[in-house]
């Protein structure tokens, strides 16, 4: 392509205007509220004072901190784990076979939580899920319901974080060479083991990323915590929706969310520099 | 070690659509009743999904603001995308970070700039301030579809072009638009799935005067659970299963995401 046609007009302004207006301007005045004083009864005033960022060393910050950061490690863990198996799995498959599990995950992960967070809890539940069939095959001595619980969030966060996971890992791992696991097999290495000596090596930097999204992906969910766990297992997305919307403490909620951004753009950059490194 | 893959695929597919499958078969129930296997078979609560009008008008918030909003996106994410494949500059490489950066964060941030944002400057409350959240965020698949559909553009076509001497608003209609096409119609597909299942942002700034459908469903858990939120469940997946599978239909979905190699199979 010419450079004379590069340099043609083309209205980038446009775009640059609305995002800033739209996208970045919400986050200026988000950063604004942040820094707001709290009155009682839902009210604040315009100010320039730390407090809400000092209630986030308070141990009530620290266990909502913990429980989100906790819960959404394991969860992308899992997924990892489950999301490589099955992308290699999906890799060495046909087109119409990729195509068919793509559409899936594709589908999995554009569904509103609203409708995945309730299709887990009926699930879980005693009248339509799991609790009933396992009464039914005499494991449970009585029927009920798996959730709300740790495990049943747990799991559901897992399965909503697997199909991230896959279209994370999909360009990399389809990008491999093939002949080398055949090369490994040659040598006398059982799949396993040619798996475990020379793709996960290679593909380190790009699980690491794929974690490291996941985790950023799962501290979004704010369904799955509500429907299928108890209070104590909201996550910082709960509770920042919690003190905007029901205790009216704009400013909190701001900081919170100032707080969740800086760590989410931390963690992006971080997958940036590795995906450099692995390039 | 075929028959263990065949196995491990097999179980990791029915834990995906197992909920799916689940909620279909409530909505099926013959009674106000949340049962699986369902007791009985009737249509009955699809019937009053389509006629309570307050599903309906839940309904047409949701396609409004969804349509509205892809639009709006699709006109943010053609600038974006045409600038960044033809300028090669650090201007470009800011925009296009603009344009990933809404899908990076947690949702939740974004939606609570809008609120405090649409808050201070009136408009809360409003559809048009819901249409433009969702729209600037929602920039970023259009934007890395019109990309991938861009790169695919022979460049020595456009370079034949000019010189011949077509003007460049002819290359644009004769040589990329053609290219470009069914990229613009994935695009603004998977900003319209994507706005529809929403919740997020539309709860925060119109949840309590436009409900949507995903946020109708969620108030609707409070006071208790009825087939009907089971039937609008399984409306959800047919939607969006059916569109994508539709932008798959047309479109190399593997290359889309990122595996080029597809085209060898």
């Amino acid at each position: 392509m010419s450079r004379e046609f590069r340099s043609g007009p083309i209205p980038g302004w446009y775009a640059l205007l609305i995002l800033g207006l739209f996208f970045l301007g919400p986050f200026a005045i988000m950063l604004n509220f942040s820094f707001y004083h709290k009155i009682t009864g839902g009210l604040y005033e315009p100010a320039f004072v730390l407090e809400n960022y000092a209630r986030l060393m308070s141990p009530f910050f620290g266990r909502i901190l913990l429980m989100s950061t906790g819960l959404c490690a394991l969860a992308s863990l899992a997924a990892v784990i489950f999301g490589f198996t099955l992308t290699y799995c999906i890799s060495n498959m046909s087109r119409r076979g990729r195509t068919f599990w793509l559409i899936l995950f594709v589908s999995l992960l554009s569904l509103s939580e609203v409708v995945t967070g309730f299709a887990w809890s009926m699930l879980f539940s005693r009248t339509a899920g799991l609790g009933g069939w396992l009464y039914a095959l005499g494991i449970f001595d009585q029927p009920r319901a798996l959730s709300p619980g740790f495990w049943a969030l747990l799991t559901a966060l897992t399965f909503i974080c697997i199909p991230f996971v896959v279209l994370v890992l999909f360009p990399p791992l389809t990008r491999l060479p093939r002949d080398w696991i055949e090369a490994a097999r040659t040598m006398g290495a059982t799949p396993a083991k040619a798996i475990a000596t020379v793709i996960i090596p290679t593909v380190r930097p790009a699980l690491l990323a794929a974690f490291i999204l996941s985790f950023i992906y799962s501290l979004g969910s704010y369904i799955l915590p509500i429907m299928l766990g108890k209070p104590r297992h909201w996550t910082l997305s709960v509770h920042i929706t919690d003190q905007a919307l029901y205790q009216s403490n704009f400013p909190f909620a701001a900081a919170l969310s100032v707080f969740l951004m800086v760590a989410s753009l931390l963690l992006i950059a971080l997958v940036y520099r590795l995906q450099k490194n692995f390039e | 070690m075929g028959w263990l893959r065949n196995l491990y695929l097999g179980i990791m597919f029915t834990m995906f659509v197992a909920p799916i499958v689940v909620v279909t078969g409530v909505s099926f129930n013959e009674k106000k009743q949340l049962l699986f296997p369902p007791q009985g078979f009737s249509l009955e609560w699809y019937q009053k999904a389509f006629q309570e009008s307050s599903w309906l008008s839940a309904m047409t918030t949701s396609f409004f603001l969804a349509f509205c909003a892809a639009l709006f996106s699709l006109s943010l994410a053609v600038p974006l995308a045409l600038y960044c494949w033809r300028r090669l500059n650090w201007q470009s490489k800011i925009l296009r970070g603009l344009g990933l950066l809404p899908f990076m964060l947690p949702p939740v941030v974004s939606a609570l700039g809008f609120l405090v944002y649409w808050s201070s400057v009136g408009g809360y409350g409003q559809m048009y301030a819901a249409v433009v959240s969702h729209g600037v965020f929602l920039v970023t698949l259009p934007m890395v579809m019109l990309l991938i559909g861009l790169d695919s553009v022979d460049r020595n076509l456009i370079d034949a072009a000019r010189m011949c001497g077509a003007s460049r608003a002819k290359v644009y209609l004769t040589v990329i638009v053609p290219v470009l096409r069914p990229f613009l119609i994935f695009g603004f597909c998977f900003a319209f799935v994507l706005s529809f299942n929403e919740y997020i942002i539309s709860f925060m700034l119109i949840g309590f005067t436009h409900e949507t459908l995903p946020v109708k469903i969620f108030n609707s858990l409070r006071y208790g659970y009825t087939p009907i939120m089971a039937v609008v469940s399984t409306f959800f997946v047919l939607l969006t299963v059916g569109l994508l599978c539709a932008v798959a239909w047309f479109g190399d979905l593997p290359r889309l995401f990122g595996a080029w190699s597809s085209e060898h199979d």
